[in-house]
């Protein structure tokens, strides 16, 4: 299902596509290996030679590693989660040169926080595509206690460090790559809410 | 004389209130019986003495409370006050800025000497006398935007200019109608103003910003905001919203006039000139409904304003629970005589 554009903070994704250049990085996380292999069918011959892959399985398990080692990457990295694959990464970005690819494909956390990573260190917007696959689970940053709810499927969602019950809204922050979770029920927290999985 | 500067709250015991005279200047956002959102700038000229035009930076006798609560809010929460690294020198243009339009409008309470780079600052209300050296971030105890802004009424957000657009990088926010600084440092205009209903559809934010990016030095604009406030409670951050949210559940046929605020931004636009950022500083006035009725046009206009607006301006602005309590309430100030056009007062 194609993220519909909504607000004007809310980002909106691309489909990846071979750029110039050797030198290609590739972030991914669980469907989002099909937009690589998507990618794949239309590359030049080499465009791997030089690329680095780096995986995060998540729920598919060892569904895509054949396939995407068969893209014989020049470095490939699988890791458990976005979060444990970010000082490396950071450590990436900041030796890259200019020439640098970056391609984002899987769920909105996985391409929020690389993007947020690649942008701190100063790579330019316009040598970064992201493609959306996959769950549309959510990253959401309480705004009462600053506290960021990883994988967010439920409208309306409780804090996983307040324990406030949060409205997930469209407004997103890029700096935070996160979404906005406000209380739902501020005005009269004694209102039971239905709570419903809506980013499936 | 200068100022009678009143001691009061805006929190817990909730003491503030308005002086004759300020009911009197308070700024009425109404020209006509209805509202909905339009491109409404215009130039930051100065206004009729006794105004809140008079000066273009407006000090009233809230000041010294005003600048009291800011204290508490950011001791609670230093995220309040945020300016990205590149910012520096745009906190320095805003000093100056505050600086000189204060000392100039109130000679009697601000006092600005410079020599050079040395530069003398006295504010009498808030005790302060301050020798330091402009440019010289060591010989003032907070960077430039925050020593100023903890002595100025208002929020203020400082815009960086680039790619035909204005970023919000830098500002310091505690008098705030709902929305989160933290969370909106960093975007663009279009983004932060992402939330509000109609608007975008109707083309406001893409002629607003046409108009902002080709202010000029010298050459401030201003426009008019409002919603409405349980309480004169000047933080109603998204923040805190939990615990100010309640105050909605609060009012009742019998309590609106002491309850319901009228809270009114004087919003205005500043090219600064080292940085070209834009400043923009955002001046909350508060009317509680018993003041605001003393004028017979008032009552009558935003009892009508209040029935007939839109039910997306409403939610956004969220006064839904207790909309119909306040219009009632006001009906009963409302003859049905026809409104003069303008802001004023009959
Ligand atoms: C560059 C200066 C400006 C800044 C920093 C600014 C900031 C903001 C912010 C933070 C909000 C709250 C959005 C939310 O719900 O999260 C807002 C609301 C709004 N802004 Fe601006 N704004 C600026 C200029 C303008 C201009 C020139 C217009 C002209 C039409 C405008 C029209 C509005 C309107 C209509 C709302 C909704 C307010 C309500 O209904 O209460 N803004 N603005």
């Amino acid at each position: 299902m194609p993220i519909e554009p909504t607000i004007k903070s809310r980002p909106v994704y691309g489909t990846l596509s071979p750029q110039p250049g050797t030198d290609h990085l590739f972030i991914a996380d669980a469907e989002g290996a099909e937009a690589i292999l998507d990618l794949a069918k239309s590359a030049p011959p080499g465009f791997f030679d030089a690329a680095e892959i780096v995986f995060i399985p998540r729920a598919s398990g060892d569904g895509y590693l054949a396939a995407l080692h068969a893209l014989k990457p020049a470095r490939f990295y699988e890791g458990p989660s976005i979060g444990a694959a970010l000082p490396r990464l950071k450590q990436t970005f900041a030796t890259a040169h200019m020439g640098l690819r970056l391609y984002l494909s899987g769920t909105e956390g996985l391409i929020g926080q690389a993007m947020q990573a690649a942008l701190d260190a100063g790579i330019d917007h316009s040598s970064i595509q992201t493609e959306h696959r996959g769950s549309l689970a959510r990253r959401v940053q309480c705004v009462h206690c600053k506290g960021v709810t990883e994988d967010v499927t439920t409208q309306p969602v409780t804090c996983s460090h307040c324990g406030l019950l949060l409205l997930v809204r469209d407004h997103y922050s890029r700096r935070l790559a996160a979404f906005q979770g406000v209380c739902i029920n501020a005005e009269d927290q004694s209102e039971k809410v239905p709570v419903e999985e809506v980013f499936r | 004389m200068g100022i009678q500067f009143r001691t009061e709250t805006f929190r817990d015991d909730f003491t503030f209130r308005n002086s004759p005279e300020h009911i009197r200047r308070f700024p009425f956002p109404f020209h006509e019986d209805s509202y909905m959102y339009a491109v409404n700038i215009e130039p930051h000229v100065p206004g009729p003495k006794g105004s809140v035009l008079e000066n273009l930076i407006d000090v009233d006798e809230h000041y010294v409370s005003e600048m009291a609560d800011r204290a508490l809010v950011l001791a609670e929460d230093p995220l309040r006050c945020q300016s990205l690294p590149h910012m520096t020198l745009a906190g320095w243009d805003l000093l100056e800025l505050l600086m000189t339009e204060q000392a100039k409008g109130y000679p009697e309470h601000f006092t600005l000497t410079r020599d050079g780079d040395n530069w003398h600052w006295i504010n009498r209300p808030l005790g302060i006398d301050q020798k330091f050296v402009f440019g010289d971030l060591s010989t003032l105890p907070y960077g430039p935007m925050e020593y100023i802004t903890r002595q100025s009424q208002g929020d203020f957000c400082i815009l960086d200019q680039r790619d035909g657009n204005l970023w919000m990088d830098a500002g310091i926010v505690t008098t705030q109608a709902d929305w989160s600084l933290d969370f909106d440092i960093g975007m663009n205009f279009f983004e932060w103003h992402a939330p509000v209903p109609l608007a975008h559809e109707k083309g406001v934010f893409t002629r607003a910003l046409k108009f902002l990016l080709n202010i000029q030095q010298g050459q401030p604009a201003r426009r008019l905001n409002w919603t409405m406030t349980i309480n004169p409670r000047l933080d109603t951050s998204p923040e805190n919203f939990h615990k100010w949210g309640p105050d909605r559940t609060t009012v009742t046929p019998e309590n609106v006039g002491q309850k319901v605020h009228l809270r009114v931004e004087l919003q205005s636009f500043w090219r600064l000139p080292r940085s070209n950022a834009m400043v923009f500083p955002i001046r909350c006035y508060l009317i509680k409904m018993d003041e605001l009725a003393t004028s017979k046009k008032w009552a009558r206009r935003l009892h009508r304003v209040l029935r007939d607006l839109p039910e997306e301006l409403a939610t956004y602005k969220g006064l839904t629970r207790y909309r119909p309590t306040v219009v009632e309430w006001l009906a009963k100030h409302d003859d049905g005589a026809p409104t003069s056009s303008g802001f004023g007062p009959d």
